[in-house]
C-alpha cells in the first residue's frame, strides 16, 4: 500500500513544531515563561479546548507540551482521561475527580479546590482522534522525564508495541538524554521505529543495515513483519506495485487443491462441491425414490452420486460445480505469487539480507546453546546417576531404590527449608542433612536386606524394589501427592545470559559444578584414601581382602551408604529445578541406570562418558523435533538398546579378569 | 532324574498337578457361572464376575512370567508391555467395529445410502477428533477385520518380542542388564504410545471396549460371563500347554540355562535359540492375555505399560512362588484380588491411637515390604506351602560356602 501523500507534510510538520519548540525553549527561556503556564494556553483556547477537533487542536496540545510548565504533563493526562473539567460560571479550568453526585476539584497545580455540584462543572470529553493526539505529546514528556525509571518505563511500552506515532516524540527526545544506558537504548529504538514506519525508504535501508547481524530479539521483530507475505492470484500479470517475493508453481510450490482455493477465496473461479453440499443437494432432489433417474438406494457409492448430481445439473435444478478440468484450467490462466505487504522492494530485499546474516549467526548460537543444555543435562544424569556407579559399578548391586534415595534427599531440603527460611542456610545445610539421612538409610537397607542377598542379584533387584514401592507410598502418605517447593537462594535466580540466544541458568551452572566437585572427590576417594583402596580390594576378592585384614561386611555397608548419600546430595540439587513430589526419583532411576551401563559399570570416567553420550543425545533429539520431548526420550531409549547391542559392556569396557563373566 | 528315563509314562501321569489344576479351574468356573447374575442366582455382581475374569487374565501372563523367570531364569520386566499391546491390538477392532455401527447408524438419517468414504471419514472422526487427527493413522489399516487384528494380537507383540530378543541375547545381555534393558524397552513404548500422533490415541488410550459389536443387545451381565469363561479356557490351555513345555527335556534345558548358562552352552545348546523361544512364547501368552483382559476392563491406556506394572507381575510370580507354575497362579490371583480389596477401600482401618492406618494409603507399603520379607525368608513364596504339606523339605546346609559357587560344599558337609 502506497501511504496517501498528505501525511507526509503533516508528520514532517508535527515534528518540524515540536522541534521547533524545543529549540525555543532551550535558546529563550524568557520567551518560554511568556508562552505562560499550562492554566494560561488552556485559558487563551478556551473555546478549542472545550470542543476539540483533531484538525486544529495540534498547536495547543503543543504549546502546552512546549510549556514548559511542570504541570503540564499532568493536565494532558487528565484532559485525555475525562479528567479535566471547565467551571460554568466563571470559565476556570480544574482537575476534575467525580464522588457521587459532586466533582473532586483540584486547581490545575494539584492543590486541593473543595467540590462542586455535578452541574456547576462542563467535563471535557475529547473524541478518539484528539485524545490520540495528547497520547502522542504525552510520550514525549515521559520520554523526557526528568525521572530515568519513567524513561526506561516508556521506552519498555514503546518497545512492546511500537506506533508510527511514536517515531517523532522519540527523535525529540534523544538529543536531551544524558543517560547513557537510556540513550543508547533510545538510539536503539528509534532505528527500530526508523526502519518499519519512516516514510523515506533509503532511511528505512540504512537502519537495517545499520544493524548488521544483530541477534536482538526486538530487531527480529521488526525486520519479521516486513517480510510478512500472502499468496495472490493474477490474471495475468502481476499488477503494478506489488512487491513480489516470489512466484508459485501450482503443483510443486502450491498444491492444486491450494491452488483453487485460491482462486475460489479470490472470487476468480467457481468452487468445487463438497462431499456434503453434494449430499444436500442430492437428498433435497429427490423424486419418486430416485435422483436425477437413480434410485436412492444405490446411492452408496461417490460415483452413482457424481452421476446423480451431473443428470441434476443437466436438467438445470442445481448450479453447475467445478469440474476437475475446469478447476485445471482455471489454474493454468492464472499466475500464483507470494507478494510481500510491505510495497517497497528496497527494504523487503534489504530485511532479508539482514534477516538471513541474523539466521546463520543464530544458528551458529542456538548450537552453542543447545551445547550449553546438553552439557547441563549430562551433569544431571551424571549427579542422579554417580550414586549408582558407586553401588551398581563398585559392588554391582543393584538398588532400585536408589530414586528413592535421591527423592528423601529432595523432601529432606524441603523439610530443612520449612525451619529455616533463609534459604542460602537452608541449602547449605540441607545438604549435609540429606547426606546423613540417605546414608543412615543406605547402609539400613545394606544391613536388613541387601547384605543377604549378595549372591542373588535378581533378588536384590526385585527386593530393593519392595522397598521403593513401599518409600515411594510411604513419602506420598506424609506429604501428599502434590509438588512440593524447593527453593534456591535469590542467588542462584536469573541466567547468565551471552546475548538473546545463549543463556544459561545459575542453578545448572551450580549443578554442573556441584558434578564436578562429585567426581573429582570420588576420583579422590577412589584413588587416593585408605577407604578407597579397601573398597577395590573388597570388589575385586573379597577372601583374598578379608585375608589381608579388610572387614568386608564393613567397608561394604560403607560402600553402598556412601553412594545412597551422594544419591541424597543429587536429590537437594535436583529438587532445586524440578518439582518434589514422591516420583521425583523414578522419573530418573531408568535414566540413571542407562548411564551406568551405557557408560560401562565399574568406571567413573564410564558413568561420565554415559551421562554425556545421554545427554546430549537427548538435547539433540529434542532439537530435531522440539515440539514433542515424549519422542526424544522415546528414541533416546531405542538408541540405548541399540547401542548395547554393539557394546555390551558399555563405553569404557572393564577388560581382564575384573570383568567377570 | 527318573522322569526322563520313563518316557513312557504319560505327560498327565507326569504332572499330576495340571489334573488338580484343571479340577479346580472347572469347579471355581462352574462355581462362578452358577453365582453369576446372568446365569445363575445372582450372587455375584456383574462387575464382579468382570474382575474375577480379569483376574485369571492376570493368571494367565503370570504362568508366562514363571516360565520366563522362573524356569529360564530370564527376568523380564517387559512382559506387561506384551499384555499392553495384546489389549490394544484386539481394543483396535473394538473400537472401530464399535464406532462403524454408530457411524452407520447415524448417517443411515441423512437420507441417503452412505458411501465408503463417508464411513470411513465419520469413523476417523469419531475416534481420533479427541486427538485432533481427522484421518485413520495408517496402523488402523486392519482394524476393520476382526481376524486380522486377532492375529495381530500374536504377531505385534510376538515380532516385537523375537526382534528384541534376538538383538538381546545374540549380545549376551542376561541377567540385571536385561532385566534394565526390558524395563527401558517398556518406558519407551509407554513414552511412544504416550504421545497423540502415535496413531493409538495418546494418552486418552481406546475406550469403551467392554461393547461388543454386534452385541448391542446381549446385556452386560451375559457378556462378562462369556469372557470369563474364554478367560477360564485360555488360562486352562496355557497351564497344559505350559506344563507340557517344561516337563519334557525342553523343560530340562531352560532350567539348565537358569542355574549356569555357561554349562549349557559348553554342552552345546544353542542357548540363545531357547531363550529367543521362550522369550517369544511369554510374550504371546501375555499378550492373548491382555486380548481378553482389556475388553472386560474397558478401557486401556498407555498407563498400563508404565514399568511399575511388569514389575509388580514380577511380585505376583516372586509371592506364589517362582519355578512352579500353580505358584504363579496362587500368586496372582491372591495378590491382584487382594489388592483390589485394600484399595478398594473396603478393608477395615487399623486405628492406633494416634494414627489411624487408612489402607488405600498403605497397602502399597505393605505390599512393598511382603514383598521384601518373601524375597528374604521365603523365597519360594506361598507355594513352599505345598513343598511343607507334601514333606519336600531343602537339604539343611549349614555353614558358610567353602568354594565360590553355588551349591559348592558347605562347611557342615564337608566334616561329615
Amino acid at each position: 500500500m502506497i501511504r496517501p501523500p498528505f501525511s507526509l507534510p503533516q508528520g514532517i510538520m508535527r515534528h518540524f513544531l515540536l522541534s521547533l519548540a524545543t529549540a525555543l525553549l532551550l535558546a529563550l527561556p524568557g520567551l518560554a515563561e511568556a508562552q505562560g503556564t499550562a492554566a494560561e494556553i488552556l485559558n487563551e483556547n478556551r473555546a478549542l479546548v472545550e470542543k476539540p477537533t483533531r484538525a486544529k487542536i495540534g498547536p495547543v496540545i503543543d504549546a502546552l507540551a512546549a510549556s514548559g510548565d511542570p504541570v503540564a504533563a499532568t493536565v494532558l493526562a487528565a484532559w485525555a482521561e475525562k479528567g479535566l473539567g471547565l467551571r460554568k460560571a466563571d470559565g476556570v479550568f480544574f482537575l476534575i475527580e467525580a464522588s457521587g453526585h459532586q466533582w473532586i476539584l483540584r486547581d490545575l497545580t494539584g492543590a486541593d479546590a473543595g467540590t462542586a455540584p455535578k452541574s456547576d462543572m462542563v467535563e471535557l470529553r475529547p473524541n478518539a482522534g484528539v485524545r490520540g493526539l495528547i497520547a502522542t505529546a504525552l510520550v514525549q514528556f515521559t520520554l523526557s522525564d526528568p525521572d530515568p525509571e519513567t524513561r526506561a518505563e516508556a521506552l519498555t511500552s514503546i518497545a512492546r508495541d511500537p506506533e508510527e506515532s511514536h517515531l517523532a516524540p522519540l527523535r525529540v527526545a534523544i538529543p536531551g538524554e544524558t543517560d547513557p544506558v537510556l540513550k543508547a537504548q533510545k538510539e536503539r529504538l528509534e532505528r527500530l521505529l526508523t526502519l518499519r514506519f519512516d516514510p523515506d525508504s533509503a532511511a528505512r535501508v540504512a537502519a537495517i543495515e545499520g544493524f548488521g547481524a544483530d541477534l536482538g530479539l526486538d530487531l527480529r521483530g521488526a525486520l519479521n513483519p516486513l517480510l510478512a507475505t500472502s499468496r495472490v492470484a493474477f490474471a495475468g500479470e502481476p499488477s503494478e506495485g506489488a512487491n513480489l517475493a516470489r512466484d508459485l508453481v501450482p503443483g510443486e510450490d502450491l498444491t492444486e487443491v491450494e491452488a483453487h482455493d485460491l482462486l475460489v477465496a479470490a472470487g476468480m473461479a467457481p468452487a468445487r462441491l463438497t462431499v456434503e453440499e453434494a449430499r444436500a443437494a442430492l437428498v433435497a432432489n429427490i423424486v419418486d425414490g430416485a435422483v436425477g433417474g437413480v434410485p436412492v438406494a444405490e446411492l452408496g457409492t461417490q460415483d452413482a452420486r457424481d452421476r446423480a448430481y451431473t443428470a441434476l445439473e443437466a436438467a438445470g435444478t442445481v448450479p453447475p460445480a467445478a469440474t476437475d478440468s475446469e478447476v485445471a484450467a482455471a489454474i493454468a490462466a492464472h499466475r500464483f505469487a507470494e507478494v510481500y505487504a510491505e510495497p517497497d522492494p528496497a527494504v523487503t530485499t534489504a530485511a532479508r539480507a539482514a534477516l538471513d546474516a541474523i539466521t546463520i549467526k543464530v544458528g551458529a548460537m542456538q548450537t552453542a546453546d543447545l551445547a550449553l543444555d546438553a552439557i547441563s543435562l549430562a551433569s544431571i544424569y551424571f549427579l542422579a546417576a554417580i550414586g549408582l556407579a558407586i553401588t551398581f559399578g563398585v559392588m554391582r548391586v543393584i538398588n532400585m531404590a536408589h530414586g528413592e534415595f535421591i527423592m528423601m534427599g529432595a523432601y529432606t531440603g524441603y523439610v530443612v527449608q520449612l525451619f529455616i527460611t533463609n534459604y542460602t542456610l537452608s541449602i547449605i545445610l540441607a545438604l549435609p542433612l540429606a547426606f546423613a539421612v540417605t546414608f543412615a538409610a543406605g547402609v539400613a537397607m545394606e544391613r536388613l536386606v541387601i547384605r543377604h542377598l549378595y549372591k542373588r542379584p535378581l533378588e536384590t533387584l526385585l527386593a530393593t524394589f519392595g522397598i521403593s514401592i513401599a518409600l515411594q507410598q510411604i513419602a506420598k502418605n506424609i506429604f501428599g501427592t502434590q509438588a512440593r517447593p524447593l527453593t534456591a537462594p535469590a542467588w542462584l535466580d536469573g541466567a547468565l545470559t551471552f546475548n538473546d540466544v545463549v543463556s544459561i541458568s545459575y542453578i545448572r551452572i551450580a549443578i554442573f559444578v556441584l558434578a564436578l566437585v562429585f567426581l573429582l572427590f570420588f576420583l579422590w576417594l577412589m584413588k587416593k584414601t585408605r577407604l578407597g583402596l579397601e573398597v577395590r580390594a573388597v570388589t575385586q576378592n573379597p577372601s583374598m581382602a578379608a585375608s589381608m585384614g579388610i572387614n568386608p561386611d564393613r567397608i561394604n555397608m560403607l560402600t553402598f551408604g556412601l553412594g545412597s548419600g551422594i544419591a541424597g546430595i543429587a536429590g537437594v540439587a535436583i529438587g532445586l529445578f524440578a518439582k518434589v513430589t514422591s516420583e521425583l526419583g523414578s522419573d530418573y532411576i531408568v535414566q540413571s541406570f542407562m548411564t551406568v551401563v551405557v557408560g560401562g559399570v565399574g568406571n567413573i570416567w564410564g558413568t561420565l562418558a554415559g551421562a554425556a553420550l545421554i545427554g546430549v543425545l537427548q538435547k539433540g533429539i529434542e532439537w530435531l523435533n522440539p515440539s514433542n520431548t515424549l519422542a526424544a526420550q522415546t528414541y533416546m531409549i531405542l538408541f540405548i538398546i541399540l547401542f548395547i547391542q554393539f557394546r555390551p559392556r558399555g563405553i569404557i569396557a572393564l577388560k581382564g579378569r575384573a570383568a567377570g563373566d | 532324574m527318573t522322569r526322563q528315563t520313563s518316557v513312557e509314562r504319560s505327560f498327565l501321569a507326569k504332572n499330576p498337578s495340571v489334573l488338580w489344576f484343571i479340577l479346580i479351574l472347572a469347579l471355581f468356573t462352574l462355581g462362578v457361572t452358577v453365582l453369576s447374575e446372568a446365569y445363575g442366582v445372582a450372587f455375584l455382581s456383574t462387575s464382579f464376575v468382570k474382575t474375577l475374569g480379569k483376574t485369571l487374565c492376570l493368571c494367565l501372563v503370570a504362568l508366562a512370567m514363571d516360565l520366563i523367570w522362573g524356569y529360564a531364569g530370564i527376568l523380564s520386566l517387559g512382559h506387561m508391555a506384551f499384555f499392553a499391546l495384546g489389549g490394544y491390538m484386539l481394543g483396535m477392532w473394538l473400537m472401530y467395529a464399535r464406532t462403524e455401527e454408530i457411524v452407520v447408524a447415524a448417517l443411515a438419517q441423512g437420507g441417503l445410502p452412505a458411501t465408503p468414504e463417508e464411513i470411513g471419514q465419520g469413523i476417523a472422526v469419531q475416534i481420533f477428533g479427541v486427538v485432533g487427527a481427522s484421518e485413520l493413522p495408517p496402523i488402523w489399516v486392519f482394524a476393520h477385520s476382526f481376524w486380522a487384528q486377532l492375529a495381530l494380537v500374536v504377531a505385534v507383540p510376538g515380532v516385537l518380542a523375537l526382534v528384541f530378543g534376538w538383538l538381546a541375547f545374540r549380545s549376551r545381555v542376561t541377567g540385571v542388564y536385561l532385566s534394565i534393558l526390558t524395563q527401558a524397552m517398556t518406558l519407551a513404548l509407554a513414552l511412544y504410545l504416550f504421545q497423540n500422533d502415535s496413531g493409538l490415541r495418546g494418552n486418552n488410550g481406546l475406550s469403551g471396549l467392554q461393547n461388543m459389536p454386534g452385541l448391542a443387545e446381549v446385556s452386560q451381565d451375559r457378556v462378562s460371563v462369556w469372557f470369563f469363561w474364554a478367560s477360564a479356557l485360555a488360562l486352562g490351555l496355557g497351564y497344559v500347554l505350559l506344563a507340557w513345555v517344561v516337563s519334557g527335556k525342553f523343560g530340562s534345558v531352560i532350567r539348565a540355562i537358569r542355574d549356569d548358562e555357561q554349562r549349557v552352552r559348553f554342552l552345546g545348546y544353542s542357548v540363545e535359540g531357547y531363550k529367543l523361544f521362550v522369550f517369544t512364547l511369554t510374550a504371546v501368552i501375555a499378550a492373548i492375555a491382555g486380548a481378553l483382559y482389556y475388553p472386560q476392563a474397558g478401557i486401556i491406556n498407555p498407563a498400563e505399560l508404565a514399568p511399575i506394572a511388569s514389575i509388580y507381575l514380577a511380585v505376583w510370580v516372586a509371592i506364589g512362588g517362582r519355578g512352579r507354575l500353580y505358584g504363579a497362579v496362587i500368586g496372582a490371583a491372591f495378590v491382584s484380588l487382594l489388592s483390589s480389596w485394600f484399595t478398594g477401600g473396603r478393608a477395615p482401618s487399623v486405628p492406633l491411637g494416634f494414627y489411624t492406618i487408612n489402607w488405600v494409603d498403605w497397602w502399597l507399603v505393605l505390599l512393598g515390604l511382603s514383598f521384601v520379607a518373601v524375597t528374604l525368608f521365603a523365597p519360594k513364596g506361598i507355594g513352599g506351602v505345598f513343598d511343607l504339606w507334601q514333606g519336600v523339605r531343602a537339604p539343611d546346609r549349614k555353614g558358610a560356602a567353602l568354594g565360590p559357587d553355588d551349591g559348592a560344599l558347605m562347611e557342615k558337609e564337608a566334616k561329615e
